[in-house]
């Protein structure tokens, strides 16, 4: 039974406490949920957290800014070719702090990811980003990326306005930014559409989130021919917020609530409000350049492989 | 703790078959690579064409100018002046961190069977005199795809090039990202563009030269990086592959979409260069950018 199986189970147990009368029966009830919930729905599969991370009910990055910040402006366009909607960027405070924010944003409805493009952005959402980020430079403002994207859109036009320049130019001006970044992956962290706003000091991931080099499904298609393996995938590509940790490619967990971050969505925003807080407080420690520089060690480290001395041979 | 004991029983072997590769690799450098017949059909435009002639042609087709895929030591015989490159960065052991079922055997197969140590070479080279580093990705090596070992020896080619104070020219060919090792494969996109602007922040000029394939993470990164973007002609550059483009908008593809001409004509790519000249464009693009000693 898979995390979306049980989560029916617990509505259906809710929608009976309405109908319980007595404060007796009820609490019962409720205790009943409880303890089901703690008994199914820890120690998640990979392919539960996949499940989550795409789950219909999850916040969305709009959600989150809502929360985090006081106020927000959102800023619109690249400046060369239009807005793209899949990424919304501004300027808010976050407990006083005023911060640029940049968010790839998934609609709730049809007709709302329809606009957004399911959040898979065309290169000019990567280059609304970059300008929203030379201007937070320019007033030493921290930038906080919400990643929740399935990957950058592999489309007609994003091709021929050169979406694979559009990532690598992300790539490289973010590492070179001399304020604090932060990234915190809220959902589907997809490729390198992701990545293109992931470079950062600090990279922060939700607990049900995940970060992977390309979807389960296209990694069961491309590696076993098989795209309904991508369950047996999602263990296999090691895309929990778990295993990322281990392998240090992230930089800490923001737990949810049982359940998934839609079961108590205050609750989730609390918690990355504080992880961002902490953040920003410890970034703030560095200059400019040691900001700069230390991004870049920690990406200079990164890969799994061994050298050796073949003059040993 | 199984993982482990197969990680370790596996590096033993490929330590064996690596030493192997390397005593033949020091022997081949006076052989050019001949497809196996003396007469194949060229793809293209379906000739019979003689192997010998198209590979003094640079492997270019007399009849129809298609430039064939070459491998990396063959696409160093014709764009080094001879007996010049001294390779660098030899000896990574590529590793199975997924614990993927039978990566480390296709690994050891390719080190076989390419004489390669991983899908990209680099070292210190001359182009008509002016030296250079030069790195040349082999998409016979598992599609040259971008591993951890591929990523950092892309990051070592731009760190020798800082130290030598060298220009760099990289030949890019590569189906994108190493699918086998996740995460690690996608972290080196960010690692490479860094090693890109390192080199880059110290005034020294970066040549990318883009041959088909070039796709995924590799044009997602420093391919698309360089200070002149040169590409052979046809050759296929993008970030998603055709048949991905094709399933996402649900119709064919014009012709030409996504080839080299096509991403000139968009502003992706400075200049599409024929084989048979790309030596004396990048011994010209490199001595204009010498420095005064
Ligand atoms: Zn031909």
């Amino acid at each position: 039974m898979n995390i979306l199986a049980k989560e029916r189970k617990v509505r259906e147990l809710e929608s009976k406490i309405d109908a319980l009368g007595s404060e007796e029966v009820v609490n019962k009830m409720k205790l009943e949920i409880e303890n089901y919930k703690q008994e199914a729905m820890t120690n998640l599969t990979a392919w539960d957290r996949v499940l989550l991370a795409r789950h219909q009910l999850r916040p969305t990055a709009k959600e989150f800014i809502n929360y985090l910040c006081d106020d927000f402006i959102e800023l619109h366009g690249d400046r060369l070719f239009r807005d793209d909607k899949s990424i919304i960027g501004g300027i808010g405070s976050i407990n006083g702090n005023i911060v640029t924010i940049i968010a790839q944003q998934k609609g709730k409805s049809l007709d709302e990811n329809l606009e957004r493009n399911f959040a898979m952005p065309h290169p000019e959402g990567y280059r609304k980003s970059l300008r929203l980020m030379k201007q937070a430079e320019k007033f030493r403002r921290p930038i906080i990326t919400l990643i929740d994207t399935p990957g950058a859109y592999p489309g007609l036009e994003a091709e021929e306005r050169g979406q694979g320049e559009a990532i690598a130019r992300n790539l490289l001006e973010m590492s070179n930014l001399t304020v604090p970044t932060i990234a915190v992956i809220i959902g589907e962290g997809g490729s390198g559409g992701a990545l293109a706003l992931g470079v950062t000091n600090r990279v922060l991931m939700l607990e049900n989130a995940i970060y992977s080099i390309l979807s389960p499904e296209g990694y069961a298609t491309i590696l076993w021919k098989d795209s309904t393996l991508a369950s047996k995938a999602a263990e296999a590509m090691k895309l929990t917020s778990y295993d990322l940790e281990e392998y240090g490619i992230i930089d800490k967990i923001i737990k949810e609530p049982l359940g998934g971050a839609h079961f108590n969505k205050i609750k989730t925003f609390q918690n990355t409000k504080q992880g961002i807080l902490e953040e920003l407080y410890n970034l703030r420690k560095f200059t400019g350049e040691e900001l700069r520089d230390t991004r870049m060690e920690k990406y200079r480290k990164f890969g799994f492989f061994q050298r050796f001395n073949y003059d040993n041979l | 703790m199984n993982n482990l004991v197969k990680t370790f029983e596996n590096r033993r072997n490929l330590k064996s078959k690596y030493k192997k590769a390397r005593t033949i690799s020091n022997t081949l450098s006076s052989k050019i690579d001949v497809p196996k017949g003396l007469y194949e059909q060229c793809p293209t435009c379906k000739e019979t064409v003689n192997m010998k002639n198209t590979v003094d042609n640079k492997f270019i087709c007399k009849n129809c100018g298609e430039h064939f895929r070459i491998r990396s030591i063959d696409r160093l015989k014709i764009t080094v002046d001879s007996d010049t490159f001294v390779e660098k960065g030899h000896g990574y052991i590529t590793l199975n961190p997924l614990f993927q079922d039978g990566y480390e055997e296709k690994i050891a197969d390719y080190k076989e069977k390419t004489l390669l140590d991983e899908a990209y070479i680099y070292g210190y080279a001359e182009i008509n005199s002016v030296p250079t580093v030069i790195g040349i990705m082999d998409s016979y090596f598992l599609m040259g795809s971008m591993g951890s070992v591929v990523g950092e020896k892309v990051t070592k080619s731009f760190e020798y090039a800082m130290y030598k104070k060298l220009p760099i020219v990289i030949f890019t060919a590569s189906g994108g990202a190493r699918m086998q090792e996740g995460i690690f494969s996608l972290m080196q996109m960010a690692k490479t563009s860094q090693a890109v602007l390192k080199h880059s922040n110290m005034g020294l000029l970066y040549i990318s030269v883009l041959t088909h394939p070039t796709t995924g993470g590799v044009t997602a990164s420093f391919a698309m990086l360089g200070d002149i973007i040169l590409a052979e002609p046809n050759a296929l550059i993008g970030f998603a592959g055709p048949r991905v483009i094709e399933q996402t908008i649900n119709q064919k593809l014009p012709e030409g979409f996504q080839r080299a001409e096509f991403m000139e004509e968009k502003g992706f790519v400075d200049k599409v260069v024929n084989r048979l000249e790309l030596k004396e464009t990048l011994s010209n693009l490199l001595t204009l950018h010498r420095r005064n000693q």
